[in-house]
């Protein structure tokens, strides 16, 4: 699947392995069942790891293993189940998480803009169009009004920060 | 054996429009495809569900009929107030644009 | 009123640009309308039974003169002529083009309103009390803390995909006008021991398939907490909200199977992380806002006015409106009128474009250009001169908005029902017509008092009948209309769900059956009481006796 990162195409150096796939050389995203039962092979490998949760998988299963991933990689199943968006939150704002948070599933060009904001860094699209529109997609609204996990300033910062009228 | 026709919404403005039996869509019941067997409802349905149709109109769903004495009539209320318009008079007051239609004939 | 800055301006502008990028992709289709539909929801587009109908926000009410006249431009350029108010303060147009949408929006954009948020699962309009600003029971103006929040939520990227709708009230008076116990969230400002103002914070409370009080999360809320405490209630339910079972999805079934102690325990677990935050409210933020919703300047006026007095005396029907739609102001020699959209037969909540023209520039002499909408589907001018009631009056009866009906039994609430609504199982809109056609003797109204009769087209309950002392749901049976009445709910202070009489009555029987209700409760009404409180009193039993005995 296509990927974007900082705005363009990018090389995919990592493999998303199913619960039954062997395991495989180099970077790999493994399942949270599969991370709860075969932690300590997976951690013997020595290379990079990362997560993915389902919509359903708080990170907050993995507070205290967060720092062994390079990437977590949440799920849409339905561009509309928005639990995602807490999670990315909470990775970022709550337990620092300075990897990769990666979109998956069902993620579309009218949500990039939400899922950055939340801190999303990467997405994995269905079409290389939907790359063509990320420029548009995270640019056509330019004023926050809430902090976020993004470096946007809200509008009340800037506010405070004019000079008196 | 319930006769059945098919409508939908235009996507352009969203009126109830049927499927036509001179092919398309019509505003008008009576010019509408009267679909017998269950087979052609269903074969007609699926030509309304696909991407190229999509760009016409909105939500396409079979509806049943009454034609036994030739002209084409809704079943269900809501059929015919989506038929008919509203049953009541628009905004408060006098207005000449205001054509309320009668649930009634 | 709040006056949009330049940050405002440009959002809600790349708002209607985005939108009408959006619309474009639909109609090439790049966009399938499973992919559309959302995001034409979120910019308040709905798909009725003959049209679309178009949601625009009337954030917690307050309309200025200006907006008001492009809402009649819009009636008049794009729709046919007309709008209809709803019981959340807002505007449905209910016949705009899929195409000239964005158009509209630009339009509306000029004179800072959006219809953002009107629809979709995400944070709704806020709403408030009509006469905030204005009651003398008031705390604090609780529009300020109204305008907090709608930014805080417009385009809240967390917040865009909850599990459900997410709606949100705010009074600042003890008689509580603005129903916050059925609201997701419900504020109500109040003073702790220390004098300081905040807000007691209700959650869980909601119409629709399933009736619920809301309940007291926190006693008190410091103001500079608001946002993150919101933020905290949100992002718990955004985790942890149904998602498998649309009619189990709102926050109510949450909190109610979570149990209350337990839903606050994961809320403060979660505010203790953010309350800090950015979130935090600057009193000097506070206060630029609260600057917006300055009082008017009032003139110094004795509370008794002669002229008004005089044209009292000479004239009964501008004393029976004064007597109805006239409330008292905190401002000596000023008073709070009441527009009622209910003249008899009508439909409830309609008004023409030049209706709105006229309330605009009557507003404009006589109400500093200001306009509330009310939840009960009326307009209220908030500051108006007792000296310049009779003018007013005049201006109103000139064009049909003069029906001193407020608070009595025609005052009636009516959602769109069957003849616009797409989930409508019954007409919601003539049945208000005929009753209030039954009852147009307004002699016969006072009688009976303040009387509150409710209609929803299905169980949604976009008509509140929950919380009618007479509500009425449309339900089908077997292809037919048919009307579930309900007794004894309530919407204010002391709110409460109605109880089911029975077995529901057809279209041409329901009026009847209202009119057996209300002589059931003048037979059995002590000196004084409302219909609740008979309603408590007597119980069912003698309603249902008159209801089924005779038909
Ligand atoms: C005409 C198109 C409308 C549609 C399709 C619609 C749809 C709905 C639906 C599906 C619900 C139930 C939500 C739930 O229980 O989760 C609902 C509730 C509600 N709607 Fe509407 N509605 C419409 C019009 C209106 C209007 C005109 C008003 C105001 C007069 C309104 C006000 C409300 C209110 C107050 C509720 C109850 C909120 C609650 O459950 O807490 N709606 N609506
Ligand atoms: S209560 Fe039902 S019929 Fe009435 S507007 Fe809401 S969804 Fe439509």
């Amino acid at each position: 699947m296509p990927l974007i990162k900082e705005g363009v195409l990018a090389e995919d150096s990592w493999q998303a392995l199913a619960d039954e796939d062997e395991l495989v050389e180099g970077p790999i995203v493994v399942t949270l069942d599969r991370w709860q039962s075969e932690r300590e092979a997976l951690l013997s490998r020595n290379t990079p790891i990362g997560v993915r949760l389902k919509s359903d998988q708080t990170p907050a299963l993995l507070a205290d293993d967060l720092d062994r991933f390079a990437v977590v990689a949440l799920e849409f199943p339905k561009f509309n189940d928005g639990r995602a968006y807490s999670y990315a939150r909470l990775l970022r704002d709550r337990y620092a998480f300075k990897g990769e948070v990666r979109a998956v599933g069902n993620v579309l060009r009218d949500q990039f803009l939400l899922m950055q904001r939340c801190g999303f860094d990467a997405f994995e699209v269905a079409n290389e169009a939907a790359a063509a529109a990320w420029e548009k997609a995270i640019s056509e609204i330019s004023v926050t009004y809430q902090p976020g996990a993004d470096a946007r300033r809200p509008a009340l910062a800037l506010r405070r920060n004019r000079p008196a009228a | 054996m319930t006769v059945q026709i098919l409508t939908a919404n235009r996507l352009g403005d969203g009126a109830v429009v049927y499927r036509a039996q001179a092919g398309g869509w019509t505003e008008r019941l009576s010019e509408s495809l009267v679909l017998v067997s269950t087979e052609d409802a269903a074969e007609t349905l699926a030509g309304a569900e696909t991407p190229e149709a999509s760009l016409e109109i909105v939500g396409p769903y079979l509806m049943p009929v009454d034609n036994s004495d030739g002209e084409i009539r809704p079943v269900e209320t809501r059929e015919f107030i989506r038929a008919k318009g509203p049953s009541v008079a628009f905004g408060n007051g006098h207005q000449a644009e205001n054509t309320p239609l009668s649930l009634a004939g | 009123m709040y006056r949009y800055d330049e940050f405002d301006h440009t959002l809600v502008n790349e708002r209607v640009h985005q939108f009408r990028d959006q619309v474009e992709r639909r109609l090439s289709g790049e966009l399938t309308e499973d992919q559309f539909k959302p995001l034409r929801l979120m910019n308040g587009l709905y798909l009725q039974l003959h049209a679309y109908m178009l949601r625009v926000a009337v954030p917690y009410g307050t309309l200025s003169s200006t907006q008001m006249r492009k809402l009649a431009y819009v009636a008049r350029r794009y729709d046919k002529g007309y709008g209809h108010f709803t019981t959340r303060q807002n505007i449905q147009f209910n016949w705009p083009k899929l195409e000239e949408t964005p158009d509209i929006l630009a339009d509306l954009a000029e004179v800072e309103m959006h219809a953002i948020q009107t629809s979709g699962n995400c944070i709704r309009n806020t709403t408030s009390d009509q006469f905030a600003g204005a009651a003398a029971d008031e705390i604090e103006d609780p529009r300020v803390y109204c305008e907090i929040i709608r930014q805080w939520s417009t385009l809240h990227p967390e917040f865009t995909f909850l599990p459900r709708k997410f709606k949100i009230a705010v009074t600042g008076a003890d008689h509580d006008r603005a129903a916050v116990r059925v609201h997701d969230i419900g504020l109500q400002m109040c003073r702790n021991e220390a004098g300081e103002v905040g807000f007691e914070v209700v959650v869980g409370g909601g119409l629709g398939r399933t009736p619920v009080i809301g309940q007291t999360i926190r006693e008190f809320l410091p103001k500079q907490h608001l946002l993150s405490y919101l933020e905290a209630i949100l992002r718990v339910y955004n985790q942890l909200g149904r998602r498998d079972n649309l009619y189990k999805a709102r926050i109510k079934i949450l909190v109610r199977s979570e149990g209350i102690e337990s839903f606050r325990n994961l809320v403060e677990e979660e505010w203790s992380h953010i309350k800090e935050s950015a979130l935090q409210l600057p009193l000097d933020e506070i206060a630029r806002i609260e600057n917006y919703f300055s009082p008017p300047r009032y003139e110094r006026l004795d509370d008794t006015v002669r002229e008004l007095e005089v044209k009292r005396f000479e004239d009964r029907d501008f004393a029976s409106w004064v007597r109805t739609n006239v409330s008292t102001h905190k401002q000596p020699g000023y008073a709070v009128a009441t527009i009622s959209l209910k003249p008899t037969g009508k439909p409830p909540g309609d008004a023409s474009a030049w209706q709105m023209d006229a309330v605009a520039d009557l507003a404009e002499s006589y109400s500093h250009s200001e306009i509330r909408v009310t939840h009960e589907q009326n307009l209220v001018l908030a500051h108006v001169k007792k000296a310049d009631l009779y003018a007013l009056w005049s201006g109103l009866r000139d064009v049909e908005l003069a029906t001193p009906n407020a608070g009595l039994l025609s005052d009636m609430i009516a959602c769109p029902g069957l003849d616009y609504c797409n989930l409508a199982n019954a007409r919601s809109i003539p049945v208000a017509q005929r009753i209030s056609e039954r009852f147009s003797d307004l002699e016969r109204q006072h009688d009976i008092g303040g009387l509150k009769i409710k209609i929803s087209g299905c169980i949604n309950a976009c008509g509140h009948h929950h919380v009618g002392h007479i509500g009425l749901l449309g339900v089908d049976k077997k292809g037919e209309e048919f009307y579930q009445i309900t007794l004894g709910g309530s919407a204010d202070e002391n709110t409460a769900i109605g109880k089911i009489v029975g077995p529901a009555f057809s279209y041409d029987d329901v009026v009847d059956a209202v009119e057996d209700i209300v002589d059931t409760y003048l037979e059995y009404r002590s000196d004084g009481e409302e219909f609740s409180d008979t309603f408590r009193r007597v119980g069912l039993a003698p309603f249902k006796e008159k209801l089924y005995a005779a038909h």
